[in-house]
């Protein structure tokens, strides 16, 4: 049985900000569901089932939250999952929502990511103080940190290369109306004279803590056909986890990420990530992860990645832009990154990113990664429907 | 939906079934140490080792374990070298079956591990779920899974569908079926016990304990390789409700119903069913809501009454009811899982052996 294409019909998001005082948990997903559903020009009705993730619970202090959020998500007397797969979820939320169109079990679905960290204190909901872990990680930039001295030791890459990633997110944020950080003022000197946090992370190389959603509308070929605007058709999407701690682990390019590429590319019928992908929305946590990333998901031989960036070829009006949005350095409601990253990437092929569109994006990577660099989830989305 | 067979849609089976003994404290096991010889078992069931597994699915709670990303670690355990496809519910197991379910219908694996784990003991498992329930009105009055599932029975006495002595009976067959199994934590002449919250006694309630579960589903002939007699997932199919108690009728299931329906459940009859019925009166509603009579063998394995390793216990159910087919004992049956309170979210699975 071949599968059904998946097209992607609605986007909508809300303004990322460092709390959403106004609106109750219920109130903000709904105000990114609903947006989704204008995109798309469709009710609560034309929906038949739900899939929302985020991670993880301690953040806002709910358990299971989706039991009390079904009635703000229309999903009273349809099948609702919650997906939860630490950093990566938003991701594969997202690709549990299209496995359910791909199967023919459903033929529109809503799906769903957020997370509303005034809620909590996610530094400390990123440590881990249980036996047999190293104590006083604090947060996930401690976890980080030496794997990117680790990348830096290994590629030879100057100890400029993170700042420049930063300056470019967010000056791409400005473009983009959504975007937690704005920070008009910003140059390249300021996030290189900017506090250093975990060596040899800056403060401005670094994530925000974000409240915010995203929703998207997925639905089958005869949906797609209805749509009042083009759709972003999925060519391509997989996971791949991978322990956290072992001997054999490269932390720096993990396996789990290389592989979890390369299923995607197979599936999409690519072969040369760097010529035939256009733009890519990645998932860039600490700014170092930009050249590290451009590794393992196949865009430069080892080693090679933060020349890429150097050079100038992942800005805005380079030769393959990342993070147009502003990216995770910019927004980071963590459970809902990984889908802003899928949901931006189907926003560059439907040509609706306003002002940080890509000129001519016609298939665009969205990638997600989460827990020690050890869960993957990624889908290549294009403008035109995968050749059956 | 979820049982309309779109043209040349692949036909899914349970091939395997594997799960702990559930028992009241496992402080002395982490829950990977809990886990791992399920997963061991359920392999082994099958001769299939981790590399030869098309896609992995798992369900637990972090506020179980009282941690954040507490799935990561059972991960380890799983064994995921090489990198595996792989994804996690935070539902009971029973939903990461049917995540695992559409895996398989995309064609995208043949066969997949689904497990799932909860351990209720180090905390108080009624105080942990009142933090599941609406985080501004309904939680900060910390109303416990046995207060609200009184209401429930109460409401069903109010109606006339049942009365105490007929809880009670639920309770005493549970816990006398449970004899026959193993696993069970309760077993055997259990008193009913004294009022826990009226009207429903400590026999009318659900044990606290620790527990793990776990299957293997494959697809197609790969069922017919792996397994004598598969149980063929005819339809399966889930609906949630309003998370309001008050805007509920407590006395009816309108989720089960419609999941049972989809899911091909009212079609024909079936011989067994394994019921996620936490209380006895919830065994109450849902016989209701899926029109069960005194022919169908109901909760043989001693159902949720006698063990309800939470995040487990659906998937238990459908393990259950898979078995059953597996040893020839069941042809045509259904098992369902619950999530929320007062029964708010349902599944429900129709599994059928080969004719024989």
């Amino acid at each position: 049985m071949s599968k059904e294409p998946v097209a992607v019909v609605g986007v909508g998001q809300t303004k990322h900000v460092a709390a959403r005082r106004d609106v109750s948990i219920a109130g903000l997903v709904r105000e990114a569901a609903r947006r989704a559903l204008d995109d798309a020009e469709l009710s609560w009705a034309d929906i038949e089932a739900v899939v929302i993730g985020k991670a993880p619970d301690f953040f806002e202090g709910v358990m299971m939250p989706e039991l009390y959020l079904a009635d703000a998500l229309g999903a009273v007397g349809k099948p609702m999952m919650r997906v939860h797969t630490a950093g990566s979820v938003g991701g594969s939320t997202a690709l549990v929502a299209a496995s359910l169109v791909a199967a023919r079990v459903h033929g529109t679905v809503l799906t769903l990511a957020f997370e509303k960290q005034s809620e909590s204190n996610a530094m400390w909901g990123l440590s881990l103080p249980i036996p047999f872990q190293q104590p006083l990680l604090a947060g996930a930039g401690g976890f980080f940190a030496p794997h990117v001295r680790a990348y830096m030791r290994r590629s030879g890459a100057p100890d400029t290369v993170g700042s420049l990633v930063a300056y470019k997110n967010r000056r791409n944020a400005l473009k983009n109306p959504y975007a937690h950080l704005h920070e008009h003022d910003i140059t390249l000197e300021k996030v290189q004279a900017s506090p250093m946090l975990w060596d040899p992370i800056r403060y401005s190389e670094t994530c925000p803590s974000s409240d915010g959603a995203v929703a998207m509308v997925l639905t089958d070929r005869a949906g797609a056909a209805r749509a009042p605007r083009p759709a972003a058709w999925m060519h391509g999407g997989a996971m791949r986890s991978e322990p956290t701690l072992f001997a054999g682990k490269d932390s720096v390019s993990p396996r789990a990420g290389r592989d979890c590429a390369a299923d995607v590319y197979r599936q999409a019928g690519i072969t040369d990530p760097r010529r035939e992908i256009d733009a890519v929305e990645m998932y860039v946590p600490f700014s170092w992860y930009e050249p590290m990333w451009l590794e393992n998901l196949g865009f430069a031989a080892e080693g090679e990645g933060w020349k890429l960036t150097e050079s100038g070829v992942t800005e805005l009006d380079g030769d393959l832009p990342v993070d147009m949005s502003g990216g995770v350095l910019s927004t980071n409601p963590i459970g809902a990154s990984g889908m802003i990253r899928f949901a931006e990437a189907a926003l560059q092929v439907r040509g609706l990113a306003g002002e940080h569109q890509v000129e001519g994006a016609r298939r665009v990577l969205g990638h997600a990664y989460g827990g020690g660099s050890q869960f993957f989830s990624m889908w290549l989305v294009g403008a035109e429907p995968p050749a059956s | 939906m979820t049982r309309e067979e779109a043209p040349g849609a692949r036909d899914v089976a349970v091939v395997a079934f594997a799960q702990t003994d559930h028992r009241r404290t496992s402080e002395e096991l982490s829950e990977v140490e809990m886990l791992m010889p399920v997963l061991h078992e359920v392999m082994a069931s099958t001769g299939l080792r981790t590399a030869d597994i098309g896609f992995t699915c798992s369900g637990s709670s972090d506020y179980l374990a009282g941690r954040a990303f507490s799935f990561t670690l059972a991960l380890d355990g799983v064994g995921a070298w090489p990198p595996i496809s792989e994804s996690h519910v935070e539902m009971d197991g029973a939903w990461a079956l049917y995540e695992a379910w559409v895996k398989l219908r995309t064609g995208d694996a043949d066969t997949a591990l689904v497990y799932s784990y909860g351990k209720s003991s180090p905390g108080s498992v009624r105080d942990v779920l009142t933090r599941q329930l609406d985080p501004y009105y309904l939680a900060p009055l910390w109303p416990d899974s046995v207060a609200l599932a009184a209401l429930q029975a109460q409401a069903l006495i109010d109606a006339g569908a049942t009365d105490e002595p007929a809880l009670a009976a639920v309770g005493a067959r549970s816990r006398a079926d449970a004899a026959g199994n193993p696993h069970a934590q309760l077993r055997g002449a259990v008193p009913q016990g004294e009022y826990l919250v009226r009207p429903l006694r400590t026999g009318d309630c659900p044990p606290i304990g620790d527990g793990a579960a776990a299957v293997v589903l494959a697809a197609g002939e790969r069922a017919r390789d792996l397994c004598e007699r598969p149980a063929w997932i005819r339809g399966i199919d889930h609906r949630i409700e309003a998370h309001g108690i008050g805007v509920r009728d407590l006395t009816d299931s309108p989720s089960t119903r419609i999941a049972a329906e989809r899911a091909g459940a009212l079609e024909r009859p079936v011989d067994t069913a394994e019921l996620h019925a936490p209380f006895s009166s919830q065994e109450v509603v849902l016989r209701r809501a899926l029109g069960l009579d005194e022919t169908v063998r109901v909760n043989p394995s001693g159902g949720a009454l006698a063990a309800n390793p939470i995040m487990a216990a659906g998937l238990v159910r459908i393990g259950e009811a898979a078995a059953r087919i597996h040893r020839g004992e069941s042809d045509r049956a259904l098992a369902h899982a619950t999530s929320g309170p007062c029964l708010q979210q349902n599944l429900v699975a129709v599994l059928e052996g080969d004719p024989r």
